[in-house]
């Protein structure tokens, strides 16, 4: 039933578990192996839970030394690697396979060391994103990129998918927030790529990293960039009659002048399926919504929102609500971040993750209904509206093999529709299992062979997250 | 006899480099031909002719260029429309004694940045999509435009700062930023280098979001002068002037910069014109963490040291050395692995080029990666060999 296609399992290895399990036993504390098939349950998806593979074990190293041996156990034996920070990826980016073993970092997770003068601190990758900004924020800092996961997700899932969330606007995403990491490489060998300076020497191997979906490395600590917290910060929340309206908003927000830490956007499903759940009070006579957020100095926030209130005036918005109290301001993000909790609890959903040049919102938005609706299907739209990075939520219903197929299908015309106009398939989740199939659109087999090439250059046997990313039938082009 | 080839096109490029039978050294208008490494290639391939903005929306803060369009084109454009660039790039003609235009694929191919880094980032932040010609002679692109692209490796930031060794730039695309309403300077005088560095940190670790941290110790006869500059909005400047100057609480004399002013000095900072000067001089750039600067000052006691600054911080150091022996090379490099972080020699004679590591050495299983990237992405060691490390 599943549309996704997976490489073959490799029998041979298979054949081998018990062998393959007593070498991983000597090389990890007994903790740090899970080979029971009621265990490995827990680690056969992700967050794309409609496709479901056991691995052949799982493996939790407590310490550099035990990854970088795993790796070079794995990497002698050939046995393929799926690294795995939470699993929280929506795109299939840790999902098992029979013959690979799941890497997970999430025993990893202490912070090494905070150094607020030089504004950075280093972690273990397993930490949460959200416990990394809790280590530093009773001192009035945090780090920056806080994708809807922050809770459950780890900084090295973070590097892996180079995360965003709804305040990159400003302060832009992991690759941006990053200077330096340890890595495993496929054979064993540790690495160390930069640190507290600003930048590192020789070619940008970090940048290289992030985003590379756990198939250059195993990222185990990583030295990440903290902030000084605003002093402080308010939503104001604007209710239009139609999309278009709050589309055209957004670009002269922008085009302004002024960089809202936030802009974020709902249409009217969205906003009814948020409203039903978090009781927000949003309107729910208007055809969208949007969030916008500022911060700074209280007399600095006063003129900004000023001056964004007046371009919404001129963009016919029909309510204004400002924010008089951490409570109400608490309340206008509450909608928000239930979006996809809301939505999951009504039906469930594929999430998509396109970003498409701003000037071009309010046409996606409007292709994206006619495109779902072709299907028989709903969709609701919620997104980060300052950056283009739409999250369509594509509803069906997962026990019906006729209904996953439309909602992939109108997906991916969704993700082509993002290309054609200028933008790209996956801003912040990654290209994973889901979107790998669709690679052929954004980038030419020239483009595609060229980053596979380098790819190998760290795992030249294709041992490290193999099925992810780069389509099945494209790998020959490597060598061609 | 050398030969310049100038494609006027991204497939001219493509053609050339595909029938390259030596290796070229890849340069834009050669005003910064002093940073890297001595190549060795009898002819050149200038992106020159690959000129003109190509894609500008100020609504998007988006632009894309040709990488021969001068740098100079791209500010005044996005002047013209009120935004700028977030990253500040140098330029080198001072340090380097070079005359034209510096172009917008030498700022990319060598991740050029400047005195906002530490709040806007670098060049290689801002830059979100690439088109380039690899060593193969095949069109590539990477990226895009816009700012949220996770789809596929990201060679762009592999490419920026990859100083041609990888490929040939075609086209840049990047995030602009809207051009602040004010900009002042708030210069704090006499402090020596760790009394500056402690109140450089104090700002930068304040909220007042500073897109300019420096310090200038005393010269001829001129005090030492600790520079933070805010920007933005101008109620939002004032305010957080006065904010800021409450949160250091110095006793040190106070000064503010106007705009002009303002946009003066850190033009200076930015190119490192403190140390242009002696122009025979050998100069260093050294990154380490913003707390280590004076530091590392302090163990440079023993070398020729003439003049030197701090940007970034604390975190970047200029240093302007005379040019004897390896001009400060061996004990600046052990410095370096002592504190952490890296040098780079940008300016120095011939022979001091040819025979000091420009770029900070890396490990073995670094360099092996380095080495199997070249490898794959220019197998025949064509485009700029040799411009990082020797057999590169």
């Amino acid at each position: 039933m599943s549309a996704i296609a997976f490489p073959p399992v490799d029998a041979a290895i298979v054949a081998r578990r018990p062998a393959i399990l007593a070498g991983l036993a000597e090389l990890v504390e007994p903790a740090g192996l899970i080979s029971s098939e009621a265990e490995m349950r827990a680690y056969e998806t992700d967050g794309l839970t409609a496709y479901r593979r056991m691995p052949l074990a799982v493996v939790l190293p407590a310490t550099t030394e035990e990854v970088s041996r795993v790796m070079a156990f794995c990497h002698a034996n050939g046995v393929k690697v799926v690294p795995r920070g939470a699993g929280t990826s929506l795109a299939g980016g840790a999902i098992a396979h029979e013959d690979a073993i799941i890497l997970g970092v999430s025993r990893m997770s202490r912070v090494i060391e905070i150094d607020y003068p030089n504004r950075c601190m280093r972690v273990e990758a397993g930490i949460t994103n959200l416990a990394i900004t809790g280590a530093v924020s009773p001192d009035g800092f945090f780090y920056a990129p806080d994708p809807s996961s922050q809770l459950a997700c780890t900084i090295a899932g973070n590097i892996g998918m180079n995360s965003g969330g709804a305040h990159c606007l400003k302060y832009g995403v992991t690759t941006n927030n990053l200077l330096g990491v340890k890595m495993v490489v496929i054979d064993g060998t540790v690495v160390e790529i930069g640190g507290g300076a600003l930048d590192s020497p020789g070619l940008d191997l970090l940048g290289l990293i992030v985003g590379s979906e756990g198939q250059i490395g195993i990222v185990t600590e990583a030295t990440v960039r903290i902030l000084r917290s605003p002093e402080a910060v308010q939503p104001v929340l604007f209710g239009f009659d139609t999309s278009e309206e709050a589309g055209s908003c957004v670009a002269a927000i922008i085009e302004s002048g002024i960089i809202p830490v936030a802009i974020e956007f709902m249409d009217k499903p969205a906003i009814e399926i948020c409203e039903a759940y978090a009781k927000a009070g949003y309107p729910l006579d208007v055809g969208a919504l949007l969030i916008v957020e500022v911060e700074g100095l209280a007399s600095d926030i006063e003129a900004q929102l000023a001056k964004i209130v007046a371009i919404a005036r001129l963009h016919n918005v029909r309510v204004v609500r400002e924010s008089q109290s951490a409570m109400e301001a608490a309340l206008i993000w509450k909608g928000r971040k239930s979006a996809f909790g809301a939505t999951g609890r009504i039906a469930d959903y594929i999430c998509m993750d396109g970003t498409v040049p701003t000037s071009q919102l309010s046409y996606v938005l409007k292709r994206t209904g006619e495109i779902v609706a072709s299907y028989g299907l709903r969709v609701a739209n919620v997104f980060h509206a300052g950056d283009g990075n739409m999250h369509p939520l594509i509803m069906y219903n997962i026990n019906d093999p006729e209904e996953q197929r439309k909602a992939e299908e109108a997906g991916n015309d969704i993700l082509r529709l993002c290309v054609e106009v200028g933008g790209c398939l996956t801003g912040e989740h990654g290209v994973g299992i889901e979107k790998r199939d669709l690679m052929h659109h954004q980038f030419s087999d020239l483009d595609l062979a060229h980053q596979m090439r380098i790819r190998s250059v760290f795992d030249r046997s294709w041992l490290l997250n193999p099925a992810k990313v780069f389509p099945l039938e494209s790998r020959h082009l490597e060598t061609a | 006899m050398a030969h310049v080839f100038t494609p006027k096109s991204e497939t001219e490029a493509a053609d050339i480099v595909r029938g390259l039978t030596a290796p070229v050294s890849i340069r834009g208008s050669g005003t910064r031909s002093g940073l890297g490494r001595t190549v060795d290639a009898e002819d050149a391939l200038s992106t020159r002719g690959l000129d003109g903005i190509s894609f500008y929306e100020p609504a998007e803060m988006m632009m894309s260029v040709r990488a021969g369009t001068p740098v100079s084109v791209v500010e005044q454009t996005l002047a013209a429309k009120g935004q700028m660039l977030p990253f500040e790039p140098a330029d080198h003609r001072g340090v380097y004694g070079t005359e034209g235009e510096p172009t917008f694929g030498a700022v990319a191919a060598c991740n050029i940045s400047g005195p906002r880094r530490i709040q806007a980032g670098a060049a290689r932040d801002s830059i979100v999509g690439l088109r380039f010609v690899n060593g193969r002679g095949e069109i590539i692109k990477s990226g895009g435009r816009v700012m949220k692209n996770v789809t596929g490796l990201d060679l762009v930031k592999l490419t920026c700062g990859s100083y041609g060794s990888l490929a040939v730039l075609t086209e840049i695309t990047f995030k602009v930023l809207p051009r602040p309403e004010r900009a002042s300077t708030l210069v704090l005088e006499g402090l020596d280098d760790m009394d500056a560095v402690a109140v450089l940190t104090r700002a930068m670790g304040s909220a007042f979001e500073v897109s300019g941290a420096a310090y200038l110790p005393a010269h001829d006869g001129e005090p030492a002068r600790t520079l933070l500059r805010l920007e933005g909005m101008a109620s939002s400047v004032r305010d957080r002037m006065t904010a800021l100057q409450t949160v250091l609480s110095s006793t040190a004399s106070i000064r503010i910069l106007d705009d002009d002013a303002t946009a003066a000095l850190w033009r200076d900072v930015r190119d490192g014109a403190f140390v242009a000067m002696p122009a025979d001089n050998a100069l260093w750039r050294v990154s380490v963490k913003p707390t280590q600067g004076p530091a590392l000052i302090a163990a440079l006691a023993d070398i020729p040291l003439d003049r030197y600054f701090f940007d970034w911080s604390g975190g970047l150091v200029w240093l302007s050395v005379a040019p004897t022996g390896d001009a400060g090379a061996a004990p600046i490099r052990a410095a370096v692995s002592e504190l952490g972080g890296h040098a780079t020699l940008i300016r120095a004679p011939d022979h001091i080029r040819r025979s000091v590591d420009v770029f900070q050495p890396l490990p073995g299983a670094l360099m092996k990666i380095t080495s199997g990237i070249k490898q794959s992405s220019d197998p025949r060691r064509l485009l700029n060999p040799g411009v990082m490390y020797p057999g590169i």
